[in-house]
């Protein structure tokens, strides 16, 4: 399956990834509106790690054998036939964060904003291209098969 | 080819999903001898609290046996296992015949000796009729009584909270979580349950339960009464064995399994909190009766089961999330070693905050790690020790708040990040 890579040596730290993802899941869309308006304010699900001149995004890696999947106790976390793209029932989450334990990545984090849940990318599922890769101004993250 | 699989939780689901993802056409039966379709024994603390509604305890969607290919037997009860003729004998004596057999019957609340046991008043905290019983129980109670600090006990005590009881812990060893935790982590959440109301009694066990047929009080060791009209036991959890005792199947503490999920009986397997299997931490075999790990093993036997036989286990480690009193804590592994054993503690902690971090090493590689408060990113830990990776020369950064992929040397970075199992 296709999945997103990151390459540290071109990536700048502009976290522009994090704010195109948090409009992408946001209810209006509206960079605007999902910052200023939208109250719980949603999570982006990639986030920068950065250390001096090192950095680079981060995501679920939607593993083929995920360690999350066994692991939910609440079956929030599922499958995508179609993609393989491992996606999140929001309504289904209590917060017991056993995926928080387990995902090898740290790439599930905790949404304190509103219901507490789970939050995690789920490659953009209907766009053919995750928004992180098309927004990216420097080409650092790649959307390819893995 | 048939398969049947006794027990109907994590480990059966993870088996029923694996021969499924290989194999379309084996004949898949499930024996469960609670009534229900699929559901979430640890989200009962969370019906029992009011914060989720019954439809929520489901694990799997309704369809999920039909699109499996499942048969059901829901609310039989295997009574004994005649291996030598592969047949499993349900209460009514029908008989299943199968050509593999998964036992993942799970674990069953360890009730000691005790005066009173059996009076109405008194419950256990495993399944969804525990928690609907101790429901109906609430209309006539004001105070609850919970002998156990354990997780089960912890969360029963919460559930029981919110529902405006007043509720006691009564623990056996000198902190809660003993199992799980260190006395620092304890500490933070006892301070924290106490704060919300919860009494704690430490070092203390309840020797009987009074009353005039139902419950009125419980006599702790130390002679002190306690009144209350309401008993849970969650004392713990042993493997579910009962159909197999005295037949030729291997059991120690729980049901004996090798990394192909086998028990000693040919094409009888076990996965579960039935089990006792490798630990890779402590180098030994014990009941490790977490989620994941059930699931885990259910889907190594699922394979194994359907021939697929490069899926085997690697052996796993206690870990387990509980979240109490709004503290989220995270322990992995070993968390508590015994002194100068060759380990090395790294620890830090803000009393204030109520943020604790705790990590430990044998030689070069993790074996155990604490998150309490702030648990983001634990995972990565927990890969870490998985994986057995050396940190030798990243030590200095694991209890950093910042600690990430940033922290680990560029080759192994790159390794973990971009070569994708």
């Amino acid at each position: 399956m296709k999945r997103i890579f990151v390459k540290e040596e071109v990536c700048m730290g502009c976290r522009l990834c994090e704010i195109h993802c948090l409009v992408e899941h946001s209810k209006s869309k509206n960079i605007f509106k999902a910052f200023k308006e939208e109250n719980p304010r949603t999570l982006p699900r990639i986030f920068v790690e950065e250390k001096g001149t090192l950095s680079f995004g981060l995501q679920c890696r939607h593993c083929e054998e995920a360690y999350c999947l066994e692991a939910c106790m609440s079956g929030a976390l599922y499958r995508d036939e179609k993609t393989g793209a491992i996606l999140h029932n929001k309504d289904q989450c209590v917060g017991c964060w056993m995926c928080v334990m387990v995902c090898p990545y740290g790439a599930i984090q905790r949404d304190l904003n509103g219901k507490k849940a789970a939050s995690k990318c789920d490659l953009c599922v209907g766009k053919e291209t995750p928004i992180c890769v098309m927004k990216c101004p420097n080409q650092a993250l790649e959307f390819r098969e893995s | 080819m048939r398969i049947a699989i006794i027990g109907n939780s994590a480990a059966a689901v993870g088996a029923i999903e694996a021969i499924r993802k290989v194999d379309r056409s084996a004949i898949i039966t499930v024996i469960s001898d609670e009534p229900h379709s699929v559901y979430s024994r640890p989200l009962i603390s969370y019906f029992l609290a009011g914060e989720i509604k019954a439809e929520q305890l489901y694990y799997r969607p309704k369809d999920f046996y039909e699109k499996s290919h499942v048969r059901t037997l829901l609310g039989r009860r295997v009574v004994k296992a005649a291996f030598g003729e592969k047949v499993v004998q349900l209460e009514n004596g029908e008989k299943i015949s199968y050509d593999r057999l998964l036992i993942s019957t799970g674990g069953k609340p360890f009730l000691p000796k005790m005066e009173g046991l059996g009076k109405p008043g008194v419950c256990t905290f495993t399944k969804l009729e525990d928690a609907k019983k101790i429901s109906s129980l609430l209309k006539h109670a004001q105070k609850a009584v919970v002998i156990g600090g354990g997780l089960i006990g912890l969360k029963a005590a919460e559930a029981l909270k919110k529902k405006n009881i007043e509720v006691s812990v009564v623990e056996l060893a000198d902190h809660i979580l003993s199992l799980t935790m260190d006395e620092t982590a304890s500490s933070i959440l006892e301070k924290a349950l106490k704060k919300e109301g919860v009494h704690l009694i430490t070092s203390n066990t309840v020797e009987a339960i009074l009353g005039d047929g139902g419950v009125e009080s419980v006599r702790l060791a130390d002679g002190k009464l306690l009144k209350t009209q309401l008993v849970v036991v969650a004392i713990g959890v042993i493997p579910n064995v009962d159909p197999f005792k005295g037949t030729s199947l291997r059991i120690e503490k729980g049901i004996l399994v090798n990394e192909r999920m086998e028990t000693n009986i040919p094409d009888v397997y076990a996965a579960g909190d039935v089990t006792q299997a490798y630990d890779k931490i402590l180098k030994s075999y014990r009941t490790i009766p977490i989620w994941p790990n059930a699931y885990c093993q259910g889907k190594i036997a699922g394979y194994q089961m359907a021939g697929k036989k490069k899926y085997q286990y690697e052996g796993s480690f206690m870990m387990n999330s509980i979240e109490v009193a709004h503290i989220p804590t995270i322990s992995i592994g070993l968390t508590d070693p015994p002194p100068d054993n060759g380990y090395q503690v790294f620890k830090k902690l803000d009393r204030s905050s109520g943020v604790y971090r705790k990590v430990i090493l044998r030689g070069d590689v993790i074996v155990g790690a604490i998150f309490t408060g702030q648990i983001d990113r634990a995972g990565i830990m927990t890969g870490l020790l998985r994986d057995g990776v050396k940190v030798k020369g990243f030590k200095k950064e694991l209890l950093s708040d910042q600690f990430g992929f940033v922290s680990l040397p560029k080759t192994l970075r790159k390794e973990r990040l971009l070569n994708l199992k």
